[in-house]
């Protein structure tokens, strides 16, 4: 167990610096962060001192270099646009991203496993075809208009919701749908086919031959089973859904991390997007990591292989 | 239907019996005027932001020493009783007795003077520079009364010192320094700042310590909140169901939709951006540019129709500009500059005259407003010239007309709101990296003009510069830009040209 333990780790630490390298090169090849961090009304000399003052003078591996050395002491900076810490923003703005999708990822395993395991015991019928109708149409839409479909009928038109905001739970319910809709296609078809694969298998027949019974069956036999690779997808929707809270948080107005980055990204905003970029891909990671080990305590097998 | 009814009664009972927050926080009964733009602050100090949502809230929170009567453009004493020039290096100003801080200290000539001689310092970073560096120091003569020191003639300086020039509390802000006082303001004007919020928005009182007999007259409104909502349909949306009471910058179309509302009162004004264009005169994009030709310059004006444009396509307040200047700014005068009628005939007749008879191939550059650019192409395409349109981001386009690439620029100017000429033509023709025409004879005009005291000597210098400058067709004016707000019809709420939203002159109807 150590071993897979570190080996996932040494993968997992490569991984982080990719992501952070590759960020910080798509940055740069974005256009001048002095200008961008100038602004439009300055003049040339006010952008030279800018990028003096920003060390972006510098060769790119000797900022790169930098900022690593930064990062591996918690230091990413002090944001270009809001002249404050990088590291006091991204925990202020931190909170709201991750209520946001831990709720989202509730609501989307809520309904897509239970719709899965439906699909599975009523394969060819039409709840199984209606689910998967409802399956492409999840992948078809997308989040910005979902969310803006939910303001018009749930908050202007009905107005049992507030538009925008997180100063209460009622703001997160439109976000949480907007965002979780867009895990359950995945994780309903995931847990549809595992259910499948374990609803045909010998020991099921075995247990049904023993004369259990059928809820029991399904729900302690197969669904242990199938859901399996749904922790895995779970996980990964989770690091998803952080990053696809960029859009949900703009529509909502939820200013959370995705909105933070939104901006800073659009603002060029560089040491506040590298954190963001390595803390996502960081929880990613951790997050892969923590399903491995729940699937291999869930199926032991997966520890030897 | 019974069904659908039923399941709605049920989920308002849970709602109900949740504890639903009331979904309308703003509004007249709660006395809370809620605005939402898309920006967010930087820094709530007006010297550390260069957003327009930051200069609103300075405008409440902080006073200056001179006020610009926004009917009449007269100034008017303020935190300064009265001001006289020593010469034109030197400005002394009175102070007023008796205002107060938000925190009950006293306003003295110590707060003017550290104030400005704090943001004169390299160590301030201030933002937008220009809005101070035309002053050398301040100087306190006694407790009620300054002397500020400028670096040459600039008859602008009660213009600035009319806007983005606020004081400070010199005590609070030596205490706290920038950082704490980023999170806890405090200034002399008609509302205090009770939370800044990073990300979410600020939240302001009206002071209840506030001065009598100031010009801006008696604040009605008790509260008022910034929200920042960066999606125009978000925003539009919290404003139908009452989240917010104003929003502005409404496209358009939206605006139309919000017209057929009840209750929301939609009102277009005209600002004081202008778009125009401007030519490469020099060459710099090529030798052989035949917009190195003056008549060359002069069809296009001809061939453009900014009657048309301004009625079927900016509309709402927008106005057709002939001088390179916002009409209303001190100094700026459209009185004896060559005006451009739409006469197609003629460009095509100019254009024959510099030996363009078949036309020619050019590039338009582009940043915002992808619709009038395309217009203006349409109409130089119908004389022959066959341009076309290099659409950019901000940023970008500029990069390329500063290393001399852009042969038309389609742009814009709103000249930082500051209601002087010189903020409009002292960027375009001074010679920087922005000047696209480089001819001295016009910077030397400016030169004189931009440090003349005499207001209508001045007038007649800017008169002689605009005029030169339209006869040589540098640059286009087209028209002012009008922008569209959207509020709750409960509120009493009027714009200015300066896109200064006045929420402290507003009232509930």
């Amino acid at each position: 167990m150590l071993v897979f333990l570190l080996r996932r780790l040494v993968v997992a630490l490569s991984v982080a610096l990719t992501v952070s390298a590759v960020a910080f090169l798509l940055l740069h090849l974005s256009g001048d962060l002095a200008m961008a961090i100038a602004g439009p009304e300055a003049s040339p000399g006010q952008v030279a001192q800018i990028r003096v003052q920003y060390g972006l003078d510098k060769p790119l591996p000797t900022q790169f270099l930098d900022w690593l050395v930064g990062a591996l002491h918690f230091d990413f900076g002090r944001s270009f646009y809001f002249r404050d810490s990088v590291a006091s923003l991204v925990v202020q703005r931190m909170p709201v991203t991750l209520i946001l999708g831990a709720i989202s990822l509730t609501v989307a395993l809520l309904i897509a496993i239970p719709l899965g395991v439906v699909a599975a015991v009523h394969r060819g019928g039409w709840i199984d075809r209606a689910a998967l109708v409802f399956c492409v149409l999840g992948q078809a839409i997308p989040t910005f208009w979902l969310g803006l479909s939910l303001i018009i009928v749930f908050a202007v038109n009905l107005r049992w919701l507030p538009v925008s905001g997180s100063s209460s739970w009622a703001h997160y319910v439109l976000p949480s749908i907007a965002l979780g809709w867009y895990a359950v296609p995945a994780v309903m078809r995931l847990t549809r086919n595992g259910m499948l694969d374990v609803l045909a298998s010998d020991y099921i027949r075995t247990a049904r031959a023993k004369g259990l019974r059928w809820p029991s069956v399904l729900f302690k036999h197969a669904l242990r089973n199938a859901v399996v690779p749904v922790v895995a997808l779970a996980a990964v929707q989770f690091g998803f859904m952080l990053g696809g809270s960029i859009v949900v948080e703009a529509v909502f107005s939820m200013h959370g991390l995705g909105h933070l980055a939104w901006e800073a990204i659009g603002r060029k905003d560089f040491p506040v997007v590298q954190a963001i970029v390595l803390l996502l891909a960081g929880i990613y990671i951790g997050l892969t990591l923590l399903a491995d080990l729940l699937n291999a305590w869930l199926d032991p097998r997966i520890r030897v292989a | 239907m019974a069904v659908i009814r039923g399941g709605k009664s049920i989920l308002l009972a849970a709602a109900v019996a949740l504890g639903l927050p009331s979904v309308a926080q703003a509004g007249k009964a709660n006395d809370t005027l809620v605005y939402a733009s898309d920006s967010e602050l930087e820094n709530i100090s007006p010297y550390h932001n260069s957003v327009r949502e930051g200069v609103i809230i300075a405008r409440h929170v902080w006073e200056t020493l001179i006020y610009r009567n926004p009917t009449t453009g007269a100034y008017e004493p303020y935190l300064a009783t009265s001001w006289n020039w020593a010469d034109p290096l030197t400005l002394d100003l009175d102070l007023r007795r008796g205002v107060t801080f938000h925190d009950g200290s006293p306003f003295t000539a110590d707060d003017v003077v550290f104030t400005f001689n704090y943001v004169l310092t390299p160590e301030a970073k201030v933002v937008t520079k220009q809005n101070v560096n035309w002053m050398q120091s301040a100087e306190k003569l006694d407790d009620y009364k300054v002397r500020i020191h400028l670096k040459g003639p600039f008859p602008a300086a009660l213009e600035y010192l009319s806007g983005p020039t606020p004081i400070f509390p010199a005590g609070y802000f030596k205490k706290v320094g920038l950082d704490g006082f980023a999170k806890a303001p405090i200034g002399t004007g008609p509302y205090r700042i009770v939370a800044v919020e990073s990300g979410t928005g600020v939240k302001l009182e009206k002071s209840k310590t506030y001065w009598k007999g100031s010009p801006i007259g008696e604040v009605a409104i008790g509260k008022v909140e910034f929200r920042v909502i960066p999606d125009a349909e978000t925003r539009m949306a919290e404003l139908m169901t009452g989240g917010v009471d104003w929003i502005w910058r409404v496209p358009a179309d939206q605006a139309k939709q919000l017209e057929t509302v009840p209750n929301i009162t939609v009102l277009s004004a005209e600002t004081m951006r202008v778009g125009f264009l401007q030519f490469d005169a020099v060459g710099r994009t090529n030798p052989n540019t035949p917009l190195k030709n003056a008549k060359v310059r002069q069809a296009i004006a001809y061939a453009i129709d900014r009657d048309a444009m301004v009625k079927s396509l900016v509309r709402g307040g927008a106005r057709v500009m002939h001088s390179a200047c916002f009409i209303d700014q001190a100094g700026c005068t459209d009185q004896g500059v060559p005006r451009y009628a739409y006469d197609p005939a003629k460009a095509k007749a100019l254009l024959a005259e510099a030996g363009y008879a078949n036309g020619f191939d050019i590039e338009i550059y582009a940043y915002r407003e992808r619709d009038y650019a395309e217009a203006v192409i349409g109409y130089l395409q119908a004389v022959g010239i066959r341009a076309r349109l290099n659409f950019q981001k901000f940023a970008a386009v500029r990069e390329q007309s500063r290393a001399g690439k852009v042969p038309i620029f389609f742009q814009t100017w709103g000249s930082f709101s500051i209601n002087d000429a010189s903020a409009f033509t002292g960027v375009w023709f001074k010679g920087d990296d922005d000047d696209m025409s480089r001819d001295g004879e016009v910077k030397k005009l400016l030169d004189t003009a931009d440090t003349t005291i005499d207001l209508d000597a001045r007038k007649k210098t800017y008169a002689e510069a605009l005029a030169m400058i339209a006869d040589r067709s540098y640059l286009l004016p087209l028209f002012s830009y009008p922008t569209n707000y959207a509020f709750t019809a409960d509120l009493a709420f009027t714009a200015q040209p300066d896109e200064m939203p006045r929420f402290y002159a507003a009232r509930w109807r």
